[in-house]
């Protein structure tokens, strides 16, 4: 069974949804001041159909305070939504239409009052179809269910149909229940503040478990987890974990928090811990038979995380070039799954090898002894290396310069030279500051 | 009395009680990724997978211009690959005229830090799903890569024995004693050629300077050097050579 609140009078403060939740959770909100809920089983609490109907018509005469809505309402129960509807719209006061005789109530009612929207039908299309009908001599909804269906049919099609049940209150349907937006937001106050990780780990873990299950019941994962931190020095701390997968394996989350947090630990104990979530659509990938084998985008994520805490979160990433010719230019950027394979950037690798380098970072100062300008013998200590040796061959000087409007311009001569250093011969580039004329080895090709 | 039992039936009886500890586990066969460099593919066969293979040889022998190579060519075929830089010597610039697509290279510099390359490279194989993993130990001092301990090779080799991982080593002296199922030496030798004198910017200068002996001109560029690569062990006792150019870029 069905009821229909209807309440014309309703204020514009006051919601009817609201109200209506008093009485069942599923409720379906047909309009502001039009709602239809389903009162299957709520006989235990407020007795027969009519019993609640009448509860309902009793509690909205109440004031606000006592949860009422201070205005009368009508209020139809039926054995569908569509007769409920129907008679609570206009019929005033408490209406119990009996399952199986819905044309005993609404039967003397006027086509022209045919909710057509309930059936999701056009109105340029019913208004056709009534106009036939007056002109067929049809007034009530009486008149329109007594129609045999098949003429109804060959000459109105599927929506005549439609319209024919909707007079006769047979139409079958479940309600649109409105539910509230979820939360993807959780939080704790703590009553004695927490100092160390380990503690806080218990905490992060029942979030981000309450978190992530509201994530599977509705079929999302994540991107981005929010977490503040409000600090006993009444200072907030906040980090942001951005995942480059929407993902929602708790213990995933879990390991990468801890792991950040340790990266960035809070300044003072922490009193409450907050974590939400920027809810997106999981990812879903299918992999090829003949794709080479790729790290799994949790675990891969876990160990990045490992890999910044061990070497630093700027010592771990894609190389990229820099746009520039200033030596050594390059920038890291976050490592990222290629998933889909780019058939631009794959190209024959011929057997015409590159010569490799070594970069020393950075460069050592050298000791250059030049003979009319080429040097004849190399010196260089560092803390890592040293290098020296005399010069047996060499090449050069190529002269780079760049960013002359900058302060960090550069302009030096490089040379490739020989070093031969107790019979073994080894490569290297070394180059000379024109601004310092100070002379320094770049690296060894190897 | 009961008669000696024969061999079968014991084995059978334990294996009853203890499952199948007496059945030999064949290993699967050895697939191999090719290093990107045709003279040492056709003397080694390539780098075997879910084993370590070790490259070493003094500097300027040619391991780094390997190393691209073989990122080249992996990272070519869609192979997912690792870089775990011990002394933050990789230089990007000739890496990208090598060919490698850095979208798929995850680079791990480690600032001379021993223990957290070693450390970067066990978190690495561990993670499964690399192609290749390279640990450049090239500037760690013989004597240093010498005290590395046993236990990281026997770890790492276990590590990778059932994964597609390749786990290639750079070093200047031979340090992964018996856990590397293919070793190369490599040995370098320059060669120097005028063939792209005229692209160097030779300042006037330089021009008016007096030829030295050891050089044929003072245009000359360091054009290509010749790598001797010799295979060591295990896969074959004898010591096979080959050889392969690496051009200037």
């Amino acid at each position: 069974m069905f009821a229909c609140i209807v309440a014309p009078q309703l204020p514009a403060e006051l919601s009817l949804t609201e109200f209506a939740y008093g009485f069942s959770p599923i409720v379906e909100e047909v309009r502001t001041s039009t709602v239809v809920i389903d009162i299957e089983g709520c006989e235990l609490l407020f007795g027969s159909p009519y019993e609640l109907a009448k509860e309902v018509s009793e509690r909205a005469k109440k004031s606000r305070t006592e949860g009422g809505l201070e205005s009368p309402l009508n209020v139809a129960v039926a054995a569908n939504p569509e007769a409920a509807i129907h008679a609570s719209t206009y019929l005033q006061g408490i209406t119990y239409v009996s399952p199986a005789e819905e044309l005993t109530c609404l039967g003397e009612f006027s086509v022209e009052r045919l909710d057509h929207s309930l059936i999701n039908l056009e109105k340029k299309v019913a208004d056709e179809i009534l106009e036939t009908l007056r002109l067929w001599g049809v007034r009530s909804f009486a008149d329109l269910a007594s129609l045999p269906v098949a003429g109804v049919s060959e000459r109105l099609g599927q929506a005549g149909i439609k319209l024919q049940q909707l007079a006769a209150g047979k139409t079958e349907r479940h309600l649109k229940v409105k539910q509230p937006a979820p939360v993807f937001a959780h939080s704790l106050e703590l009553e004695h503040a927490i100092t160390e990780l380990e503690p806080l780990s218990f905490i992060f873990a029942r979030l981000l478990h309450q978190l992530c299950a509201a994530l599977n019941a509705y079929a999302l994962a994540t991107n981005e987890v929010c977490v503040a931190m409000q600090l006993e020095n009444r200072t907030a701390h906040e980090r942001k974990l951005a995942l480059p997968h929407p993902m929602r394996d708790h213990k995933v989350l879990l390991k990468l928090l801890l792991l950040d947090t340790e990266m960035h630990p809070p300044q003072a104990a922490v009193r409450s811990v907050s974590i939400s979530c920027e809810p997106v659509k999981p990812r879903v990938l299918q992999n090829g038979l003949f794709v080479p084998l790729a790290p799994a985008p949790d675990k891969l994520e876990l160990t990045l995380a490992r890999l910044a805490k061990l070497v630093g979160e700027e010592n771990i990433g894609s190389p990229t070039v820099l746009d520039t010719h200033r030596p050594d230019a390059f920038s890291v950027k976050r490592f990222t799954l290629v998933t889909k394979p780019d058939r631009r950037k794959r190209r024959q690798i011929g057997n015409q090898q590159c010569l490799g380098f070594r970069m020393f970072r950075p460069p050592l100062r050298a000791i250059v002894q030049a003979d009319q300008g080429w040097p004849t013998q190399v010196s260089a200590w560092g803390k890592q290396r040293s290098v020296y040796g005399k010069v047996v061959s060499a090449a050069g000087p190529w002269r780079t310069t760049g960013d002359w409007w900058r302060d960090d311009r550069w302009a030096r001569d490089e040379w490739d030279v020989t070093l031969e250093r107790s019979g073994q011969q080894t490569l290297y580039r070394i180059y000379k500051e024109l601004k310092t004329e100070t002379w320094f080895v770049e690296g060894n090709y190897d | 009395m009961k008669a000696a039992f024969s061999k079968a039936e014991l084995e059978s009886d334990i294996a009853s009680r203890f499952g199948d500890v007496f059945k030999l586990h064949e290993k699967a066969v050895v697939e191999n990724l090719s290093t990107g460099v045709d003279e040492i593919d056709a003397l080694t066969g390539g780098l075997p997978r879910g084993a370590i293979s070790e490259f070493f040889g003094p500097a300027s022998s040619g391991r780094t211009s390997l190393a691209y190579a073989m990122l080249a060519y992996a990272t070519a075929h869609e192979e997912t690959c690792a870089l775990i830089d011990t002394n933050d010597v990789f230089a990007p610039a000739p890496a990208v005229a090598a060919g490698i697509d850095f979208d798929r290279l995850l680079w791990v510099r480690c600032a001379g830090n021993l223990e957290h390359a070693f450390k970067a490279a066990d978190l690495l194989l561990h993670a499964g799903g690399f192609g290749l993993v390279i640990l450049d130990l090239g500037d760690v001092a013989g004597k240093e890569a010498r005290r590395i301990i046993s236990s990281w090779w026997y770890r790492f080799r276990r590590t990778v024995e059932d994964r597609p991982t390749v786990l290639a080593v750079i070093s200047e002296e031979a340090c992964t004693r018996s856990c590397a199922a293919l070793t190369l030496e490599l040995q370098g030798a320059a060669e120097w050629s005028r063939t792209n004198a005229e692209k160097s910017n030779v300042l006037p200068m330089w021009k008016q300077a007096p030829v030295i002996p050891s050089l044929n001109t003072p245009g000359n560029l360091l054009r290509h050097n010749a790598i001797k690569v010799s295979r060591q062990r295990p896969l074959s006792p004898s010591i096979n050579e080959s050889q392969f150019r690496a051009a200037s870029f």
